[in-house]
């Protein structure tokens, strides 16, 4: 793994902790590509704070953004999530298969 | 609670003997795969070499910083997460903790081992003051990717 790679999952992370950004990414899923009038819709959030948590977004690689008319529209981008999915999954495994070997030594079958 | 990986297993031996097979370097390296340069002490850097199972002792450092050990229930160090490529200098970038509590059950030891702190990024790299996590993220980033894939 890459460093590169590794600070953009960090980065993933990061952003990904925050409560308005996952309800932002969660309207993003709904579909079309959307406008920030959209996404501020039925909410309490200002432009300006969906504006701030979408460069995040957008800084992580999670959102991109396009110009229709006069108006950016944003869509999720899936990749990152994934990435970061295989990630832990891997760690996941690694840690299982060390945590089977624990229990192999300190119940006396080493070797295995 | 912010990011973590969470795995637990029951062992058919005793707290103590557990305790030892986590604390006690030589132990700690046969299972594990690695041969430590010494034994862990509280805030001391451990370091050693990983071992592969075919052809001995690699030439890839492996360190860890022991940050809390108390007797029979917690064992916790910082270290350079697993699946990062060991052949690159990392000495700069994410370091997670990894906590260790047994805990006696019936038959044996209770191991659960926590690792958190994916989302720290190097100093130099931060690109602002993220907020404090309040509530794990890998569970709703479950519900987004389901989500996603439903699309």
């Amino acid at each position: 793994m890459s460093m590169q790679l590794e600070a953009s999952h960090a980065r993933v992370f990061a952003a990904l902790g925050d409560e308005t950004r996952l309800a932002v990414l969660a309207r993003l899923c709904e579909g079309d590509p959307q406008s920030i009038s959209r996404l501020t819709a039925g909410t309490r959030l200002t432009r300006q704070a969906v504006t701030k948590h979408l460069r995040v977004l957008s800084d992580a690689g999670m959102v991109h953004s396009m110009r229709i008319g006069r108006e950016s529209r944003y869509q999720l981008q899936p990749k990152p999530l994934e990435d970061v999915r295989d990630y832990l999954a891997e760690i996941s495994r690694r840690w299982d298969d060390a945590l089977g070997r624990l229990k192999a030594h300190v119940e006396g079958l080493e070797g295995s | 609670m912010s990011d973590r990986i969470e795995k637990s297993i029951e062992v058919k031996a005793t707290v103590s003997r557990v305790w030892r097979a986590l604390t006690d370097h030589t132990e700690f390296g046969a299972w594990f795969g690695v041969k430590l340069d010494g034994p862990f002490v509280v805030g001391k850097a451990s370091s050693g070499r990983k071992i592969n199972p075919c052809e001995g002792y690699e030439n890839v450092p492996w360190k860890t910083t022991v940050v809390r050990m108390e007797p029979e229930r917690i064992f916790a160090f910082t270290w350079h997460p697993f699946a990062i490529d060991p052949k690159r200098d990392f000495s700069d970038e994410t370091q997670t903790l990894v906590e260790f509590t047994l805990q006696p059950t019936a038959t044996g030891t209770l191991v659960r081992v926590v690792e958190s702190g994916f989302d720290k990024l190097p100093p130099e790299r931060r690109l602002e003051a993220f907020p404090k996590h309040e509530n794990g993220w890998v569970a709703q980033m479950e519900n987004i990717a389901k989500h996603v894939h439903a699309a």
